[in-house]
């Protein structure tokens, strides 16, 4: 349970010495609570209350660090639905291969160099799982010499995985997994607090789960990622859903992130969908698939955008294709989204065009239409404010076919100008730059 | 110790809403569509009430077809529907055919109300499945075209749309008139749902007869704020807020094929993949992920996506 500013307190010393920089330890302890400030700021708390202050300020689902060249981070999360607050930690992205696979180095290579942009975000995968259907450590050897990424090694061969483990020093790995249907949890959890890395618990009930992970933390072993083992997308559903309840309820057995597999599934894509909207912190996939792989990254952006604050650009004037005195004026607004389809759009044609991208509060061109937040007086405001007449020769502003109604209050706003209504979509206004303006 | 699984107690649930009549209930329908009923947040029916122990009516797909060949549809699409887009009566049955639930035929501003009329009754006689008809989206055109198309189908038990703030009262008054259901949108927000469903029902219209449509957008396109509307509303209802307590209906199909990603093949980022697969996973990944977040009806265009989300939801109800 979090504790009070007023709990916090009392077990500080009550000393106002002010060393940590607040007037007094309440003050410290205020901060403390809304997690503003770390306790180690406080250079004399006791032993004892640190203890007590961790264990009641440990997040519900546990932070589990995957770390090697680039690291990914699952857990941490806070609610049931993103609209309570927001998703924190975007799930990650591994490739599953095999080591038996004689192509294996060229498939890690072609997954690895994968990029792609959405609205000006690149996104690529985060990891590769490599599974020991083959030598074990020679793959491991062979992935590392095309990517730095982190790595789950599907395996139980304890000897195998050591010897991996081994070749992977200093970074944090995934063990997978201790199974509640073998015995063979000890070495496995010996084998991950020896190279620091993180262990997959599996188990097909919650029980089950729940008491194998209480014997893997006995071990000592901290960073814990479960596995329910759910075979149909229900299955996944409720498990899932149970668990992050039951995380939430501070159930510490079960306050770790889940790995999910669709790779095993029927319909994979709708399985990693599902994965990633439904709480899951890793997502194993069968092969590189940039078809998939794309809308994938894309959902995964939209479920963990924070419900609160739409993505935005920062409004001004933008150069596309570097514009000359002549060239086009186009407005649009300041949500990524509209954005980005219009430039992209712009730049792809290699026609020249001065972006003007109003203060609209982040929304869509509608949207903001809608809700006043773009209408003739932000934009007549934008057009002066960005001094828009300075850079061009020809005063002459296209507008977004949605709001062709405003074009006769922009015109009374901006005497002088020549307001042009452009096509309604994005993909057609290379089309209408072509043939309309000029 | 074993676990004890939280279950969220609710007080509410979803009404039950039939579309379609047979011919023993005054329509000439072969089947009838029932979605609703549920008394959790989707398929979490471990949190069922312990008289709700019968499963709640599974989530069901519609194929759009349109009364005149859309020409602005992805190339994709002309490619699986073929010469039947120019006709929507063997449109219909090829849409019968990929597994459609039932279908929703969307008329065009270029129809007259006696072209409306004679499409609709063939698409009707093509096949045996309950139908939803959608206006061309102008309040006037949408009021010339619906109310014909509502008496002449009298007691079929349609769904008439799109009512939207500004356009309902025509539309609910001859769907009263004339025994159907009509689908009330709002754009993504609780309130505004909540509020047109007010509206609706006030004018005597049965609550079993109202569709719910929060509006969607696609993926990469809006998807993150239908998804979340679409949650709240649910919760809303369960807690016990009646004028939530509607079946939805969503639009994954329309909202995903007028994104590039579906539309276009030539002069795109290669990183998207191949197209069709890339346009497939578009519409389907968006259509399920609405599923999951309380969709009742998604109506989509593609045959494979019916396929794998039709599949997908077999699934969902096995745990
Ligand atoms: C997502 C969404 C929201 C989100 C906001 C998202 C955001 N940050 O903007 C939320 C849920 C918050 C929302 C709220 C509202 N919404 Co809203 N919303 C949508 C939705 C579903 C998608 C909008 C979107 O993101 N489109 C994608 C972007 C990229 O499109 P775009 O900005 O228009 O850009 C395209 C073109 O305009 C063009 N373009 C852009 N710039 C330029 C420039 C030039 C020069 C040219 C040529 C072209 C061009 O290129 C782009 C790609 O083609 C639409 C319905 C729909 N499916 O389209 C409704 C919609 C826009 N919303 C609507 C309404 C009414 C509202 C509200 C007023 C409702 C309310 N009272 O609460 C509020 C207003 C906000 C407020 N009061 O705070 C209506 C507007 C109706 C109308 N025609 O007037 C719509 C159309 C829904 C509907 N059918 O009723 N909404
Ligand atoms: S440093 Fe510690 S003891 Fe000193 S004022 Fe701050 S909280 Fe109190």
């Amino acid at each position: 349970m979090a504790l009070s500013g007023i709990q916090i307190y009392k077990m500080l010393p009550q000393t106002n010495c002010k060393e940590c920089g607040f007037p007094t330890c309440l003050a410290f302890a205020m901060k403390l609570a809304a997690k503003q400030v770390e306790l180690g700021v406080c250079p004399y708390v006791s032993e004892e209350s640190k203890k007590q202050l961790a264990e009641s300020s440990a997040p519900p689902i546990r932070l589990v660090t995957l770390k090697a060249g680039s690291e990914i981070k699952a857990g941490n999360e806070v609610c049931m639905f993103r609209h309570e607050k927001t998703f924190y930690n975007k799930p990650g992205l591994f490739i599953r291969v095999k080591a038996s696979d004689p192509d294996l180095a060229a498939k890690v290579a072609k997954a690895e160099a994968y990029k792609v942009n959405y609205v000006g975000m690149d996104f690529s995968i985060d990891g590769f799982a490599v599974e020991a259907d083959g030598d074990l450590t020679a793959a491991v050897k062979a992935v590392r010499d095309v990517t730095k990424r982190p790595l789950i090694l599907i395996a139980n061969d304890v000897t195998h995985l050591d010897s991996s483990l081994s070749l992977l020093a200093g970074e944090s790995a995934l063990i997978y997994a201790a199974d509640a249907q073998r015995s063979d949890y000890e070495p496995l959890a010996d084998l991950a607090k020896k190279h620091k890395a993180a262990l997959v618990v599996r188990a097909d009930s919650l029980d089950a789960l729940a008491e194998l992970t209480q014997k893997v933390q006995a071990k000592g072993v901290e960073d814990i990622v479960l596995d329910p083992a759910a075979a149909t997308l229900g299955a996944s559903l409720t498990r899932h859903t149970q668990l992050r309840k039951l995380a939430l309820k501070n159930v510490r057995s079960l306050g770790y992130p889940i790995i999910a597999f669709p790779c095993d599934a029927k319909d994979e894509g709708i399985a990693a969908a599902q994965a990633i909207a439904k709480y899951a912190g890793f997502v194993v996939l069968s092969e590189f698939k940039p078809e998939l792989l794309y809308p994938l990254l894309v959902l995964r952006e939209n479920i963990y955008t924070d419900p609160q604050k739409p993505i935005q650009v920062q409004p001004g004037i933008y150069e596309i294709n570097s514009p000359k005195p002549e060239s086009p004026v186009l407005v649009t607004t300041n949500f990524s989204i509209t954005y980005f389809a219009v430039a992209n759009e712009v730049e792809g044609s290699g026609l020249p065009a001065w972006l003007v991208v109003t203060d609209a509060e982040g929304m869509s061109v509608l949207t903001a239409w809608a809700a006043g937040k773009f209408d003739a007086e932000r934009i007549a405001k934008a057009i002066k404010g960005f001094n828009v007449a300075d850079k061009i020769s020809r005063k002459r502003i296209v507008l977004p076919g949605h709001v062709a109604v405003l074009s006769g209050e922009v015109e009374e706003e901006l005497p002088g100008w020549e307001i042009r209504v452009g096509p309604r979509e994005a993909v057609d206004l290379p089309a209408f730059m072509k043939q309309v303006l000029n | 110790m074993p676990i004890e699984i939280p279950k969220d107690k609710w007080t509410g649930s979803i009404r039950a809403v039939t579309i379609g009549a047979t011919s023993a209930e005054g329509g000439t329908r072969t089947k009838t569509v029932t979605v609703g009923g549920q008394t959790t947040m989707p398929y979490l029916q471990y949190e069922a009430m312990p008289s709700g122990d019968e499963a709640p009516n599974k989530p069901v797909i519609a194929i759009e077809i349109k009364s005149r060949k859309p020409e602005d549809w992805s190339p994709l699409l002309a490619d699986v529907w073929g010469e039947a887009m120019a006709d929507p009566a063997q449109w219909a049955k090829k849409a019968e055919e990929a597994g459609a639930d039932l279908l929703v035929l969307a008329l065009t501003v270029e129809d007259t109300p006696e072209d409306a009329v004679r499409i609709v009754k063939s698409v009707l006689s093509a096949t045996g499945l309950p139908l939803i008809v959608w206006g061309p989206g102008q309040a006037e055109k949408d009021n010339e075209l619906l109310v014909p198309v509502s008496e002449a189908t009298n007691g079929e038990k349609i769904v008439l749309g799109i009512c939207e703030d500004k356009n309902y009262r025509t539309i609910v008054a001859t769907a009263m008139a004339n025994g159907h259901l009509v689908q009330a949108r709002a754009p993504m927000d609780v309130n505004l749902s909540k509020q047109l469903n007010i509206l609706v029902s006030d004018m005597g219209i049965p609550k079993d007869r109202i569709l719910m449509d929060p509006t969607t957008g696609a993926l990469g396109y809006g998807i993150e704020y239908g998804y979340s509307v679409m949650e709240r509303l649910r919760l809303a209802a369960l807690q016990g807020d009646a004028m939530t307590q509607l079946p939805m209906i969503v639009t994954p199909g329309f909202e995903a094929w007028k994104t590039k990603e579906a539309k276009v093949g030539e002069g795109v980022p290669e990183a998207w993949g191949d197209w069709k697969a890339r346009a497939i996973n578009w519409e389907t990944l968006t259509a399920m992920s609405l599923v999951e977040s309380g969709a009742d009806i998604v109506v989509l265009r593609h045959p494979e996506s019916v396929k794998r989300v039709k599949d997908a939801i077999e699934e969902l109800v096995t745990v």
